[in-house]
Formats: C-alpha cells, structure tokens, sequence
C-alpha cells in the first residue's frame, strides 16, 4: 500500500563496545569516536547522516560510524587498561527503513514494543521482536523508522515487513 | 413454532433480506440479524442434536454462552466448524449446516441412544468402556466418534488471511454495555489512552433491550451520546466484534476481532488478534443468565428469558404464540411485559418464590398475567419441540397440578457475573448470598507486577445488576483506572437480592424428574449424573467436573457451571462456597486456529536463518536439511547421482583432495576481559587460560551435572581475547549459559562476551591439496610450516581481511576460513575458482559426518544426549586434574558418573561389514525386570565409509574400551540380531599423521 515503503537500509560501519557506560573515559572515547554522547538507557544519539550510537544494554552500545576497523582500534586504544570489548560487527546484521505515516502501524502488528508516537520517538531506540526475531529499531527524526535484523534472518525479516505493509493497518493509538 | 413479527425489532434492515441456506434448505433474514436470530425467525425451532443422546436442542441464549447451536459455516476454504449461531452475523448467501446427526437433523439414529440413558450414566467413559480392552478399540471407540463428532475439521486449505496487532493502552475496557461505555468516557476524558472491546456487533448491552431508564433518559438516547462523545475522543478506541479471551501476567489481554466474517470474501484479513498491554483493565463484561433445572428443560423451546427478549425486541422474532415464563426471580418479569407488549401471549408466570410482589410482578399482574407464585414445571409435553408444559408446586415431589399448553419457555435461574477474565490470572471470587451469585471478591484480585489489581469490574460483572449501578461503578471504574487507582467502591445497589435460588425444581424432585433435568445441555449431563458422582465420592468440583464431563463443552460450562456446583453441594450437604468453582481458563470464547496463526504460515511459518551462501547451494540443487533454524546442504548430488552416491564422492574427494563446506553456521562467540581466561577455565574441562596467543584448543562444556553440553575450539586472540567455536545449534544456547554465569554468579568478573555468529562467513578447506588451493589464491598469509596443526593467523586472502585456523574435523589437513559475512560469497567463489584445477569439490552435512565418524570424532547431539560424560567418550585427556574448579566437576565425580560399568564409546564392526542399525541396541543376556531384552550399549552413530569401503559406527557399551575384539550383537526391527566385532572409535589414520602433514 501506499502508506508506507519497506525499502533497505544501507548500513555504516558497526561496532559493539561493552563497557561500563558511566565510566568518563568511556563517555570521551564514544565521543571520539562518533562526535555523540552516551545515550541514556533506550536512548538514540544519531547526526542526520545516520552516524552515531545506540543504547543496546546497560553494558552495551552500537556504533554507527563510517570506518569500523579505525573505529575499533581508536576504541581499544582510548580505554586500554579499562574492561572494555570492542568488536567490529558491521556485517552481522541487515537493517530496513520503513517510509510514510503508516510505519509505527505496520510496526505494530510484528513487535510487541510500543511504538506508538507516545510511546516511542525520535532520539529513542527499541530491542525488541519482529514476529519471531530479534530486531532493534530506532528513529533519526520524525520519520522514517529504521530497524536491524540479524543478517541470517533478513529475508524472513523482508517478508513480514512487506506482508505487514501490504494490508491496511490499524494506527496506533495517539 | 417461532417466527418473526410484521413489525419492530431494532436491530434489523427490514429493507435488506438476506438469503441463507440451513441444512441446503433456502431461509431468508435481515440484514442486522445473526444466524440465530433468522434461525428462529425462519422458524426453525431444531438447530443441533446432544452430544451424548443425541436428544434434539434448539437455541437457548443469545450470545456467547449458547450451548447447543454449533454449526459448519460456509463452505471448502472457507468453511468452519462449531460456528455458534449466536456469534454468526448473517450474511448473504451464508451456508449452514447442523452437526452431530446422522442421517438427518429430524430423523436421528442416535436418538436410540436416549433409550439407552440408562447405561450411559457419569462417569461413562471411564465405566463402562475400560473393560474388556478389545472392545474399546473395535467396538465402542468406533461408535462413539461416529456418534459424538461435534463437528468435523476442515479439509481445505484456510483461504483467509490473519493479522494480529499488538496495542499499549492505558485503560482497557471489556464490553461495551452501559459500565463499559461509562468507565471509557471516565478514563477518557482523564487523558487515558483508552480501548473498549465488545464481543457483539453492538453497543449498550442489555440497557436498550430491558428498557429502563439509564441516568435519566431512555436508553437509546444515552447510548447514542455517549458513543458519539467517545468517538470524538483522539485518545479513545471503540472496537466491536472483539472479544477479549484472555487475561495473562502484567495486564497482558488477548481480544479476537472479527472483521469479514460478516461479510465473506472482503478484503483484508478475516480476523485480528489483539496484543493488548493494558495499564489497567476495567471488567464490564455483564452478566449470563442460568437456566432452571427442571424435567424436560432441554426441549427446544425453551430458552433464556433474557434470550426470549432479546431476540423480541432487537430481531422481532418471538420464539412461539404461547410463551410460559418460569423463574425465581423479578427480571425475567420483563421478558413476560416484553411479550405481550408485542401482542403475544404469556398463558402463565411460574415464579418458584412464595410472594413475588416486586414492582415487576406488580406491572405483571396489572398486565393481566396470571402469576403462580411458589409453582414451577414438573415436566415438558412434547418430543421435538415444547407442546405445554407440567405445573406443579415447587416445595413438592412434582405432583401436576394443571397443565398449560405453550409453544415456548422461557426460564431464568438468576444471574451469574461474567467473571472469567477476572479469574483467568488468579483473581478470586466470593458467594454473594443474598444475590445467588458468584462474584469478584475485592480482596483478592488479579495482581500484576506491582502487586496492584490489573482488573477493576464493574457493573453487572461485579454482581450489580442495574443500568444505575452499572453507570455507577463504571465511571468510577474509569476514571480509577486512568488515574492509577486499582479499586472502587462498589454500589450497593440491590437489584437481584429478590432472588430465592432453586437449583432443582420441583425442590423434592425424585430421580425420575431429576434424571430428566440437564445442566450441561451440549454434554448431556443431568441433575441425577452429578447426585451419581456425589454418591460415588466424588467431592472435589474439578473431579465431578471430568467424571460427568459438565462444563467440558465448547460453551465451556456458562450456562451449567453455577448450577451444577449448586446441585453438587446441595448433594454432599456443603455449603455452596465450600464446593467451590472450576478453574476458568482462557480462552473465555473459542478462538480460530488461524488468528492465533496470524501471519506465521507459508513461507513466514519459522524464520529460516541462511548463510552468505545459502543462495550458491540452492542454486546448484544442493539437498537441504535443517540444522536449527538454518538450512544446511546435505549433499550437493550431481545430476542422476543418489544421495549415497553423491555423499560418497564428496567424502572421497576430501580424502583424495580437497573439499570446501560452508560452516557459517558454527557457533563464534567472543569473550574478552581481564578475568576471561579464569572464566573460560570455568566454563570448559580443559584449561583455557594457559592456551597460547595464536594457537587453538579443543574444549568441552558440561554442564553443573558433569554431562557434555558443547564442544568447540577456542582460539587465543589475544592477552585478553579469546574466540569459542560452538556447535551450529548451540551458538544461542552457549552464550546464554555464558551470561547466565556471569550475570548471576560472576557478577564481579571483569568478562563481556559478544555472539559474533552472524558477523563471519566460514568456510572449511579440507582435504591433502587444501594448502595448494590456499596458496593459489593471493594473499600475505603463510600456510607452511610457519601455520601448524592448532595455530591460527590473520591476513588477507583474495583481497578479503581473513582468519585463518588450522583445524580438522576431517582428519585431512584442514582450514577454516573466517571473512566478514558480506564477503563469505566472493571467499566461496573464489576457492572454487582456484580449486578447479584440483576438482574442488563442495562437501554437506552428511560427507562431514562420515569424515569424522572414519576418525572416531564425537557430534554432540549424536554421541551425546544430555547424559553422557566426557569420560564416557574417552575424553579424559579433556579434562584438566590441575583446576581447583569448573563447571561439571564435581557432578561427575558423583558416584554414578564415576561408576566403571557405565557405557563408554567403542566403534563397532559388523561381521559381515554391513551398515549397523541407526540407533540399535547391542544387546545383553537375559530380560529386565519389565520383561523386555536386556541392553548392554547403544549405536550413535552408523554410517557406509566410502573411504574404508565398509560399515562403520560408534556405539556407547559397557565397559567399551576394555571390550576390543570381543563380538556383540546388535539388534534389528524385524530381524535377528547381527553379530559386530568391539573395535576402536578410530578407524583410519589412528596416528594422526595426515592432519598434522
């Protein structure tokens, strides 16, 4: 349907950092590395070039970057001696951009998150499921919605999307 | 018979007939009707036959709580069973056929079973059908299911499509009645983000049927504001149509919407599963009505009162020209004023209390109804349908007093809260004496995570019976809901305490009369089935329950839970309290097989997971088998090959030069910290932390009980770094097990892990020319000497950043070659590019598993199965004896792991060097206590080595290793025992000396 185009996203480079998100050093190698602060938990700190880091776990972030080898090892050197795990991930995952007013809707009849405009926004990122996999989804600004798959299941991912999205759907509550 | 009025009815477009089909004979309704209402206007009066005696039973309720009118609607693809008529929108061209006779509706061979209700007492399945055994299976089962068989399972493929949508809401709000719609306007208008579903096609409840009066103005008119006022509402959603089945941990609700089944064939989905996370939940759910337990009560006929007007005043269908009015209490007085005000007759209302003299009774009698006040029915004249009906004394044995000819009934026992979503996660309820009802009880309610109350009922759900109290308590239902409260102080409306409860009437009824009175109409169960099981000992509600099946049908017991209770305690001389309810479990209506599917079917069933080259193995015809979730090739058989043959090519060609396996799928989890080498210890039987940067170890977890959970091999990255390889299924598992410890008991452990499974594509080099195709790809890397057996190192191959271990799983020389997944497609062309000159040959599962069977390498899940020990494999050497610790330990150290007489891994020879059976037992002397063959040892693995060009297997054997030479036998289904020789799990390349070349 018109309302919303389930397209592919083209993904920067990936890193995973473990760490502790409180630590100052954390918080000035993050910035290094993607000109962002830590988010807060559930949080999104992303420029409009898609650049940037999620909030994946209290221990846990995902960057955004355009260079993940540089990224890692920037990473790696800035908290050397530090607990830390830093690990480039750019190719474990596969992501989608869904655009038009319905996306929050096609959303809800795969994830049990709350996506509706008061539940979830810009800024803000959600883990959650889409139907029987593991997803995250996020938003830059007021539209699109983003999302990541695991690279193995991008094509079942594809299929409920564009199923979701082919029916009329039912808009979230406002 | 019954039919339809020239005039009324408020629901229906006279202006819109609809033809439908019943049986294959043609009936025409209304637009607005359900099935059962132009059923009933079409007069026709015989809609189902019992289950048991297959008695005839027409329609008896007006919604969800209708016991005997199931139907098969529609037809091939479309086609469902157990439709209830009450829940049906009738549409045009509809098709509905009667279940549960046989050959016809009217002529029913089953009936006979009537005449056989003697022998067919509670309790009967377990009686009467247990002995002598062979019966059961040749006589009785095939009689019963051709007898029972309510409705039969659709044939075809579901041409619907389901959805399901998941909703977060403040307030939910079931049923759309006056305290439903009062609580969503409340919790509304406080700012609430608020859904209202409501299982009928309409709004309002019972408020514009009964008339009265609802917070001044008629009924209709309030109704028609307040949905208009709700619907301006951005923050509030009405949905019809939508039942709520089920009430679940955290305020988690499932409602079903039917969205096409009134009107076939439109597009889009037929039906919607709501997943619904609801802040709070506002029961108004209503009430259902009980019938009255009298002889003959199950005649179609005789319906609910509240059905009776119903039906009048929304369809203008009336059930017959006469219509006696049975009751014990003032409400079902409105079903007789309804009536008349219609211009049909009500010859008499039999009131089973002594002085009925309410303001109901008093607008009665100034109606000209003639009331027999403490009379009731002792019998119904008629054999398919109500003819009269038997009066007598409800204080008496049933003595006929005068008889009163009618072609209808309708009876009301009271009212019965609908209190099953309330009950669905825990919460409770208490006996409301002065109303006969159960209702929630206040003290213990549902509770979500807060310990707070997820569920506030209201109104006629809560046991308060009128429109007042009804809009009472659901405005303050709402608006505690929307404003964090999980109470409210209900009403203390009286309405309902007229009541004098009569469990069976007449009261002194003797077995004759009792053995004709049901409770469970869909079941057949009768007030005498459960005096049967009370005088059999059966105390508990829940096992009277399963011993007379009452309540087991698909009505699930709404209409005969109460009174059934009711008769019980009356039965073992208990209060009603004492006894109790049955458990009411979701879900509170049936819900199609195909919503709870929603969109997994076809091709979105399961997710499958695919490798970077799952495209190239499909592609080339590659036989594929599931590993997990993902797709795995077996064999890649060339064209006219077999899979035997095929598997044998491959495996030689590993043998013989070189093969390539994507083993993208294996396990890759990262584990990295300065306490990750401790941990690693921990976690496998071998040691971990000594393992050089560079080299690789092979590594077993168990799990806390000492059984073998995993097997992989680790390579060092680093100081601080180290990679485990897990087997394909157990990637997600072991990192769980992982974070498991580390969350919970290693807390303090400087250790993050990282599942990077999905980051790589793998693939295995194997075979004595997998060097020379390396080599022949450009790169930086050294694979000679410098690259030794265990070791890894890192470049780039092909012009792809690459890691490379060399490790064998084969025996040959053996590569497995990690690149960043996007890349796995051009490492796996590019090897086939540079094998070519050396007949490359892509290799599956099943090559790979004969390769390692050759060498006597253990699988998990083949060689283990949860409760083999690494020492049962002959592992030993596995297990470090210099850790103060690890997991599994001490559980083999218990006495049984440690025993010498347990099974242990041995290969073993067929004499005649065939294939041994998969999973066959080598068997022992002598039988076991149970009479069957006694066992010595299992096969685990069996295959044909094409490399030693005979049967091989690896087999668990008591005392295995001490074993070698000794002949076994080995069983066979169908055929004598095969003689085997015990021999080493390894039989080829015993030193080793080809992988290590």
């Amino acid at each position: 349907m018109a309302e919303v185009t389930v397209a592919p996203l083209t993904l920067p480079g990936m890193v995973t950092l473990k760490a502790d998100l409180a630590d100052a050093r954390v918080a000035a190698a993050v910035r290094a590395a993607c000109g962002q602060d830590v988010p807060a938990r559930l949080g999104a700190s992303l420029d409009a070039g898609g650049h940037g880091v999620l909030w994946m776990a209290p221990d846990e972030l995902l960057l955004l970057v355009p260079d993940a080898t540089a990224t890692v090892a920037g990473l790696q050197g800035a908290l050397a001696g530090l607990p830390h795990l830093a690990a480039d991930v750019s190719d474990a995952r596969m992501g989608f951009r869904l655009t038009g007013p319905g996306a929050r809707a096609v959303l809800a009849r795969l994830t049990p998150a709350d996506l509706s405009a008061p539940g979830f926004g810009p800024g803000q990122v959600r883990r959650t499921r889409l139907a029987q996999v593991a997803c995250a989804v996020w938003m830059t600004g007021p539209a699109p919605v983003d999302l990541v798959v695991m690279r193995s299941v991008a094509a079942y991912a594809a299929g409920l999307l564009q199923g979701a999205a082919a029916a009329e759907a039912v808009a979230p509550l406002g | 018979m019954s039919g339809r009025l020239a005039t009324g009815g408020r629901l229906i477009d006279r202006s819109r007939a609809l033809e439908f089909t019943f049986d294959g004979r043609r009936l025409t309704g209304f637009a607005g009707d359900t099935l059962a209402a132009a059923l009933l206007g079409a007069g026709e009066g015989l809609v189902g036959r019992s289950f048991k005696y297959h008695r005839p039973r027409g329609i008896v309720a007006y919604g969800p709580e209708e016991p005997n009118a199931l139907l098969g609607i529609g037809r091939a693809g479309r086609f469902e069973p157990n439709a209830r008529a009450t829940q049906v929108d009738l549409s045009d061209g509809l098709e509905a056929e009667s279940q549960n006779r046989w050959p016809s509706l009217a002529f029913d061979v089953g009936t006979l079973n009537g005449l056989a209700a003697r022998v067919l007492p509670a309790g009967f399945y377990y009686k009467t059908f247990i002995h002598p055994r062979p019966f059961w299976k040749h006589l009785f089962e095939p009689v019963i299911r051709r007898a029972a068989g309510l409705g039969r399972a659709p044939r075809h493929r579901d041409d619907d499509t389901y959805e399901q949508v998941h909703a977060h809401v403040d307030v939910l709000v079931v049923g759309g009645g006056v305290a439903g719609l009062a609580a969503a306007l409340a919790a509304g208008r406080a700012g609430a983000r608020v859904m209202v579903v409501e299982q009928s096609a309409h709004w309002g409840g019972r408020a514009p049927v009964d008339g009265d009066p609802v917070d001044g103005r008629a009924p209709d008119q309030w109704l028609g504001q307040t949905l208009a006022a709700l619907e301006e509402m951005e923050n509030v959603r009405l949905i019809p149509r939508c039942a709520a089945v089920g009430v679940y941990d955290h305020g988690f609700v499932l409602a079903a919407e039917r969205l096409t089944d009134h009107d076939p064939g439109a597009p889009g989905p037929r039906q919607r599963l709501w997943r619904i996370r609801a802040g709070r939940v506002v029961l108004a759910a209503g009430a259902i009505e009980r019938p009255l337990a009298f002889p003959g009560n199950d005649l179609p006929g005789v319906m609910l009162a509240s059905a009776v007007r119903d039906y009048l005043v929304n369809h203008a269908v009336f059930p017959g020209d006469r219509t006696v009015v049975v009751t014990n209490n003032d409400d079902a007085y409105h079903t007789a004023l309804a009536l008349v005000a219609a211009g049909l007759r009500v010859p008499a209302i039999l009131d089973a209390r002594a002085a009925p003299n309410g303001l109901l009774a008093d607008a009665a009698r100034a109606a000209g109804i003639r009331v027999l006040a403490g009379h009731g029915i002792a019998g119904v004249a008629g054999r398919q349908r109500v003819a009269g009906v038997k009066v007598c004394a409800v204080a008496g044995e049933g003595a006929v007093v005068e008889e009163i000819a009618c072609e209808a009934v309708a009876m009301s026992g009271g009212w019965s809260p609908a209190v099953h979503l309330w009950s669905h996660c825990g919460g409770r309820v208490a006996w409301d004496a002065d109303r006969a009802m159960f209702r929630p009880d206040p003290a213990h309610p549902p509770r979500g995570a807060d310990g707070t109350a997820m569920v506030i009922p209201a109104g006629a759900a809560n046991g308060r019976l009128s429109p007042a109290a009804a809009l009472a308590e659901g405005t303050a239902a709402g608006t505690a809901a929307a404003t964090g409260q999980d109470r409210i102080d209900g009403s203390d409306d009286p309405t309902g305490t007229d009541i004098a409860p009569v469990w069976m009437m007449p009261q002194g009824a003797g077995p004759a009369l009792r053995a004709k009175a049901f409770l469970d109409f869909q079941n057949d169960v009768k007030v005498a089935d459960v005096d049967l099981a009370a005088r059999e000992g059966f105390e508990s509600v829940e096992h009277t329950k399963r011993y007379t099946t009452l309540g087991m049908a698909t009505d699930q017991g709404k209409l005969s839970n109460i009174n059934g209770l009711a008769v019980l305690s009356q039965a073992l001389h208990k209060d009603i309290p004492a006894v109790g309810t049955t458990t009411f479990r979701p879900p509170y209506v049936p819900v199609t097989l195909g919503t709870l599917a929603g969109e997994a079917r076809g091709d979105l069933f399961q997710p499958v997971r695919a490798t970077p080259m799952l495209g190239w193995h499909v592609e080339r015809e590659a036989y594929m088998e599931p590993v997990g979730l993902w797709r795995r090739p077996y064999c890649y058989p060339a064209p006219g090959e077999t899979h035997e043959v095929a598997v044998a090519r491959e495996v030689n060609a590993v043998r013989q030069g070189v093969g390539i396996l994507d083993a993208s799928t294996l396990g890759k989890i990262l584990v990295q910290g300065l306490d990750a080498g401790r941990f690693l210890d921990m976690l496998y039987t071998g040691a971990m932390s000594t393992l050089p940067v560079g080299r690789c170890r092979y590594g077993l977890m168990c799990s806390e009980q000492g059984f073998l959970i995993d097997d992989g091999v680790v390579a060092r990255l680093s100081d601080d770094a180290w990679l485990c390889h897990t087997t394909t299924g157990g990637a997600d598992r072991i990192h769980a097990h992982m974070e498991d410890w580390l969350q919970t008991e290693w807390w303090d452990w400087r250790v993050f892990t990282l599942n990077l499974t999905e980051q790589y594509a793998q693939v295995a080099v194997a075979g004595p020319r997998a060097r020379d195709v390396l080599e022949t790809l450009s790169g930086d890397i050294d694979l000679t000497a410098a690259l030794p057996h265990m070791h890894w190192t890192h470049g780039t191959l092909a012009g792809i950043p690459a890691r490379i271990f060399r490790i064998s799983f084969s025996g040959e020389l053996g590569f497995e070659v990690a690149v960043p997944a996007a890349r796995g497609m051009d490492l796996w062309q590019a090897l086939l590019r540079a094998g070519q000159g050396v007949g490359i040959t892509p290799y599956g599962t099943e090559a790979l598993h004969v390769l390692r069977a050759e060498k006597g390498f253990i699988m998990i899940g083949d060689e283990t199965d949860g409760t083999v020990t690494p020492r049962d494999l002959g592992l030993e050497g596995m297990i470090s004896k210099k850790k103060a610790d690890f997991l599994g330990k001490r559980g083999m150290e218990r006495s049984h792991l440690a025993a010498p007489d347990r099974w242990r891994l041995v290969g073993l020879r067929a004499a005649d060097d065939s294939v041994l059976p998969e999973g066959a037992y080598v068997l022992d002397a002598g039988r076991t206590e149970n009479g069957q063959r006694a066992t010595q040892g299992r096969v685990t693995s069996t295959y044909w080595s094409p490399t030693l060009k005979r049967g091989i297997a690896l087999a668990l054997l008591r005392h295995g290793p001490d074993r070698m030479g000794q002949s076994v036998d080995v069983s066979r289904i169908g055929a004598a025992p095969i003689r085997a020789t015990v021999v080493a799990p390894c039989q080829y390349d015993p030193d080793g000396g080809r992988m290590h070349g």
